[in-house]
């Protein structure tokens, strides 16, 4: 199967952890209108690494950069849940039995349902076994 | 005191002072008009070199700093073209990147001079052997005292450091009258001598040496003079500028800064203005006739005081008085002796952090707790929280082997620490607030 388009190119932002820098990100995607579909923060020892989907990477990472921003690319997928008791466990025991390692997640309950955003160690695997379950992917032509 | 060229040294101050202005104004047209670094720093510092029209004007010239040399590593600096060089000194790089010294003839000469009308003024001369026991070598200290001791007419006993047990059996052997060398390395010899059985008061006849490369103490002095039988001078001089230089005369009351070679200031290290007549402050030497690697009002970052008066000696040349400090002063972290050249030092070999950074020294409960905040590289940022900590413990365990004393390390985003010129702004200490 071409496991391509469900690959969505994530974007991810080194920052002091301090007061203001999340707005000093978010005003910069603003000002170029660029929407921010789903995010996180992650927090380490005096610093943090805030992650999002946005409609428009490419515009968003050379305005952070330019900024002075350190920013990054990361491979992701997006897995629609079933959004009621359960429908975590349910992808997380599929990956878990296929020997694949979830590195971080967030999560949202959107319109249509709740998105679970993974970044799991074997992209492509992932991809298959989760089709493969029956369970539906999101396409990155969604986002971007 | 006799004096080596006594019509310079004893020269009226006025006349000192014209001979300065002169040298200055040659100087810097000839820099103005052949070097490129400085021909562009004075346009961007808005100054020409008609605006030089006595020898107070000296502070309208813009300041040098070792980092203007790092920067041009190795010789973009030289003002001499290549055919006219005839030695390099490299300075130890023990507290960052070497410093490469040019010298062509003349810059020898005047060199070898300096020291011959300061090693005079210790009261050597023909007949005199002294031991040279600096090292031989990339270092100023050996060869630099080697000529100027030649030059008086004095034996050389060009001894380098190290061996020190053959060394005190040279000494008594033949009769070295001086020596030349650090003083941490006088204080090992003597007591190597003790344990040969060899008094270096009673049993050799050794009686003046020439200490420096390294700070000592007034106290020091008191005991080697006391302890060895000697006359203890302290010389002063860096590489940036020739070398060793500049000694104390018999009466013991700072160096002699020679005005024909050298144009001292003392500044505020903040401002950069002068301070007042025997203020401490930031020296700052002009090399009035060098001609490799001339150098306008560099700043090398020793704290001391200068004494315009003429010299009981009869010498009329300003006197600088022991070092006190740096400017980029070390701090004390934990008893532990810390210099922000160190940790800029451990920084260079890092390439995911920038080598820009920032010591905040607090103290917590009894403790002084040290952070240094460097940038993270871009491009050395993967969204892994995993490598970016493994970075920070990197940059941590290289500062511990460098400074033997455990910082903890803040990664900052590119860019947003403040960029200044000295090193001193780059220590928050909030202990002494």
């Amino acid at each position: 199967m071409d496991t391509k388009k469900y690959v969505i190119k994530q974007i991810s932002v080194f920052s002091e952890n301090r007061p203001g820098r999340l707005a000093a990100i978010a005003h910069a995607l603003g000002e170029e209108n660029v929407n921010i579909l789903a995010f996180s923060i992650a927090e380490a020892d005096g610093f943090g690494v805030v992650r999002a989907l946005v409609d428009h990477p490419e515009k968003a990472k050379k305005k952070l950069v330019a900024l002075g921003f350190n920013v990054a690319f990361t491979d992701v997928i997006a897995v629609r849940m079933k959004d009621k008791p359960g429908g975590l466990y349910e992808i997380a025991k599929l990956l878990g039995d296929a020997n694949i390692n979830i590195e971080y997640s967030y999560a949202y309950s959107g319109k249509e349902g709740a998105v679970l955003i993974l970044r799991v160690d074997q992209v492509d695997d992932a991809i298959k076994k989760i089709s493969a379950f029956g369970v539906q992917l999101i396409e990155s032509s969604v986002f971007h | 005191m006799r004096s080596w060229d006594p019509r310079i040294e004893e020269m009226p101050v006025p006349e000192l002072k014209e001979m300065q202005y002169r040298l200055l104004k040659t100087l810097v047209y000839r820099l103005y008009s052949f070097s490129p670094f400085y021909h562009d720093r004075m346009v961007a510092n808005k100054v020409h070199p008609d605006d030089i029209r006595e020898l107070s004007d000296v502070k309208k010239l813009p300041f040098m700093f070792k980092k203007d040399l790092r920067d041009n590593y190795p010789d973009k600096f030289f003002t001499a073209p290549r055919e006219e060089l005839v030695r390099y000194h490299v300075s130890s790089g023990t507290t960052g990147k070497p410093t490469v010294v040019g010298y062509t003839e003349n810059d020898l000469n005047l060199w070898t001079n300096s020291l011959a009308r300061a090693l005079t003024s210790c009261g050597l001369g023909r007949g005199d052997t002294i031991q040279v026991s600096y090292g031989y070598g990339l270092f100023t200290g050996g060869l630099g005292l080697h000529y100027g001791a030649e030059r008086i007419g004095a034996i050389v006993l060009p001894t380098s450091v190290g061996n020190t047990e053959r060394q005190i059996e040279l000494m008594q052997d033949l009769g070295s009258t001086a020596i030349a060398c650090t003083p941490s390395y006088l204080l090992h010899m003597g007591e190597v001598a003790e344990k040969m059985g060899v008094s270096i008061a009673k049993d050799t006849q050794l009686k003046t040496a020439i200490l420096g490369a390294e700070p000592w103490t007034e106290k020091m002095r008191e005991r080697m003079e006391e302890w060895l039988g000697i006359k203890a001078y302290d010389i002063y001089g860096t590489s940036e500028l020739s070398g060793p230089m500049f000694t104390e005369c018999t009466e013991q009351k700072g160096f002699h800064i020679w005005s024909d070679i050298a144009l001292t200031e003392v500044i505020d290290p903040a401002s950069g203005e002068p301070v007042a007549p025997g203020e401490r402050g930031e020296l700052t030497v002009t090399i009035l006739q060098k001609e490799a690697l001339p150098m306008i009002r560099y700043r090398i970052g020793d704290i001391t005081t200068m004494d315009e008066e003429p010299c009981p000696c009869g010498r009329t040349h300003p006197r600088v008085h022991r070092i006190q400090g740096r400017v980029d002063d070390m701090l004390i972290i934990r008893g532990i002796n810390v210099f922000p050249s160190q940790v800029e030092h451990a920084l260079m070999g890092i390439p995911e952090v920038g080598q820009h950074f920032q010591i905040v020294v607090d103290r917590k409960g009894a403790l002084d707790d040290m952070m240094v905040r460097v940038e993270l590289a871009p491009g050395s940022f993967s969204d892994k929280i995993t490598d970016i900590m493994h970075i920070k413990s990197k940059v941590e365990h290289k500062l511990l082997n460098f400074l033997n004393v455990k910082a903890n390390v803040e990664l900052v985003e590119p860019g947003s620490l403040p960029r200044f010129e000295g090193k001193s702004k780059k220590v928050v200490d909030k202990r002494s607030l």
